[in-house]
């Protein structure tokens, strides 16, 4: 079975963002850049397939600028095949994402297809449902569990409530949680090795799907910061104050 | 303005309406127009009752088969997109189940989707938190269908009205690519996460399992949920639905009271719109200090059972 892992490049999670002084979108220049955590855990899952014997090729997709190949490369040190590089030089949206990850399933026909449950920048939680959607496929977000058997998937999802499992048939659109794996680091000898491999690279403009971006950005703003308040000295004073100034108990 | 139509998807906890629903309409009523609700499941009879009666309902939708009994993407996605073509605005609380559902429904449309939407400027421009809330953006859907899912603790919950007719659909019926197996859910006396009035949250700093009878303890004293940071989830002190932040629960109680979590900017994301913070960690340079209205430090395991005590 062939598993695809879409890999998104976006802001260090260590890094504060910044806004633009017109607030015309955020300020990434020098920003650090790396793989969404989310897609790490997709890709580490996918990896572990096939050391399981249960995947026998693992191919990594990235849509994006020129940039994006730095996080392909990592999928490679980290286990990746094979890499694609669906090059764009303007965003596309979920949707539009979607579409091209579509075009990319119906060329490459994997058996899973894996994503990660949102990206830490947008933090939009859409692609992978969106994909599912657009090719057919069962979906099941936020998994923390997959087992396959046969021609079976059971993924346990983390919902509000618990946690749930589902059954479906395959190929299917699974999003990773936090807790589904650990990610590895990758070696020094592999992260040279990737440094030499090829990407193969596709044009967004060939793939024949529609990417115009369905919303437009009005305006970004850093919200009211709240404010530090004050220390209490103990315990009796925090329950003084919770009941006669805050009146919250 | 006024010529919208929307379509609020409920879901049902227990065969009750989710509580979450009443704050959607909230957001949907700030669209202008006129508002629908679809309360689907195999007894979805009392939760549609419950719909009709929220203020600024017109007309409730229901359809009663079991295929909708958990939310299953697959089947409510096909059922939502059936009854989608009068409707400018489809929407959903931004729940586990709406962040599942909605985005398939939009691209089977073949329309955008907006997220987790925090205020309604107009009806196509809305505000939403991106970078863990870091910036606030606000967009403008350029789709004639818009479909989002609200954050349901940015909105007041509407009141109630006298009942509006209810009304039944075709089911779409099993889509048979997805079936559902079982599910563990926490239940409890506590009251729920998104819904509470005070939570008591811990972090790594409680150090253990039997450590987190701690918060517990405080929770009872207050009537309170209880939430937990990544790490404690990570370090199998609580069960995941705990998990409050960018990627857990967001939520605004009155009260939070964090006792032993650092205040990582992916943990301030699900709770920095509480009215009153509260902070208890033995390290006075901890970031949850920046955004309390009261900081304690001390050691949690002083100061906790001395506040369940004192309560
Ligand atoms: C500040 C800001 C401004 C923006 N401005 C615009 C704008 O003006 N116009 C516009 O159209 N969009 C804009 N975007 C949207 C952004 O470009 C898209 O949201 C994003 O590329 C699409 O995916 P997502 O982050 O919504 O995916 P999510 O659904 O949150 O991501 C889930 C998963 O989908 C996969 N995935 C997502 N994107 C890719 C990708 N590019 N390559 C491979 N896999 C991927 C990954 O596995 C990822 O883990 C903006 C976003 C931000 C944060
Ligand atoms: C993609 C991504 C998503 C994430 N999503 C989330 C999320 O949704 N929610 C979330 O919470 N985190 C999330 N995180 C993790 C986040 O970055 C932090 O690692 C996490 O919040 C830390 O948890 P903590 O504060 O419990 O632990 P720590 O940072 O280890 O803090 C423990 C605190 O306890 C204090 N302490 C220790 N002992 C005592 C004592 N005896 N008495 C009093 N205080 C004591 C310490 O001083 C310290 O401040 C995410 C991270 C990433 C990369």
């Amino acid at each position: 079975m062939k598993v695809l892992v879409a890999i998104k490049r976006v802001i260090d999670h260590n890094v504060r963002v910044r806004i633009r002084e017109d607030h015309s979108d955020v300020d990434l220049t020098h920003a650090k850049m790396a793989m969404n955590p989310f897609c790490e855990i997709a890709l580490e899952e996918a990896v572990r397939l096939k050391e399981q014997g249960i995947a026998d090729e693992v191919v990594a997709v990235s849509i994006g600028d020129k940039s994006v190949q730095e996080q392909l490369r990592t999928a490679m040190a980290l286990g990746a095949d094979r890499t694609i590089h669906v090059n764009s030089d303007t965003a596309v949206d979920s949707l539009g994402a979607a579409r091209v990850l579509a075009e990319v399933v119906r060329r490459e026909s994997p058996g899973l297809v894996l994503l990660g449950k949102q990206s830490i920048d947008s933090d939009s939680s859409q692609t992978g449902p969106m994909l599912a959607a657009l090719t057919q496929m069962p979906q099941a977000t936020f998994a923390s569990r997959i087992v396959i058997e046969g021609e079976r998937l059971q993924v346990t999802r983390e919902i509000d409530g618990g946690l749930e499992t589902l059954s479906m048939s395959l190929p299917a659109v699974v999003t990773t949680d936090l807790r589904l794996n650990e990610p590895r680091y990758a070696k020094l000898p592999a992260i040279m090795k990737a440094k030499k491999r090829p990407i193969e690279s596709l044009e967004i403009d060939e793939l024949g799907v529609e990417v115009t971006p369905r919303q437009t950005l009005v305006r970004v703003d850093i919200p009211r910061e709240r404010q530090a308040g004050v220390r209490v000295e103990s315990v009796d004073e925090l329950i003084d104050r919770l009941k006669n100034e805050a009146k919250v108990i | 303005m006024s010529d919208a139509r929307i379509l609020v998807i409920a879901e049902q906890e227990k065969g009750h309406l989710s509580s979450a629903t009443a704050r959607v309409l909230d957001a949907a009523g700030r669209l202008g127009g006129s508002i629908d609700v679809l309360v689907a499941g195999s007894q979805s009879g009392e939760a549609a009752q419950q719909a009709a009666r929220l203020t600024g309902v017109a007309g409730v939708i229901s359809v009663e088969d079991s295929a909708f009994d958990h939310m299953l993407a697959e089947n409510m996605g096909a059922l939502v997109v059936s009854l989608a073509a009068p409707y400018t605005h489809l929407l959903c609380a931004s729940t586990t189940s709406g962040r599942n559902v909605m985005p398939r429904v939009a691209a089977l449309l073949g329309v955008g989707q907006i997220s987790d939407v925090i205020a309604v400027e107009s009806a196509d421009t809305f505000v939403r938190p991106i970078y863990a809330g870091s910036v606030l953006a606000t967009v403008r859907s350029l789709d004639d269908k818009k479909v989002m899912t609200i954050r349901p603790t940015a909105f007041e919950p509407v009141g109630e009205q006298d009942a509006a007719s209810v009304s039944s659909a075709a089911s779409t019926g099993e889509q048979g690519m997805t079936t559902f197996v079982n599910e563990q859910l926490a239940g409890g006396e506590r009251p729920e996460l998104g819904g509470a009035r005070v939570i008591v949250s811990g972090g790594r700093g409680l150090g253990s399992a039997e450590n987190f009878r701690l918060i517990e303890g405080v929770a009872d004293r207050l009537g309170a949920a209880v939430g937990a940071s990544r790490a404690a989830v990570d370090a199998g002190y609580v069960p995941n639905d705990l998990q409050v932040g960018q990627t857990g629960k967001m939520v605004a109680p009155e009260l939070y009271i964090a006792a032993g979590i650092s205040g990582a900017v992916q943990h301030l994301a699900g709770m920095k719109d509480s009215r009153i913070i509260v902070a208890i960690n033995s390290d006075e340079e901890a970031p949850i200090f920046q955004v309390a209205d009261y900081g304690l430090v001390a050691d949690l395991f002083q100061a906790l059972p001395e506040l369940e005590r004192k309560l």
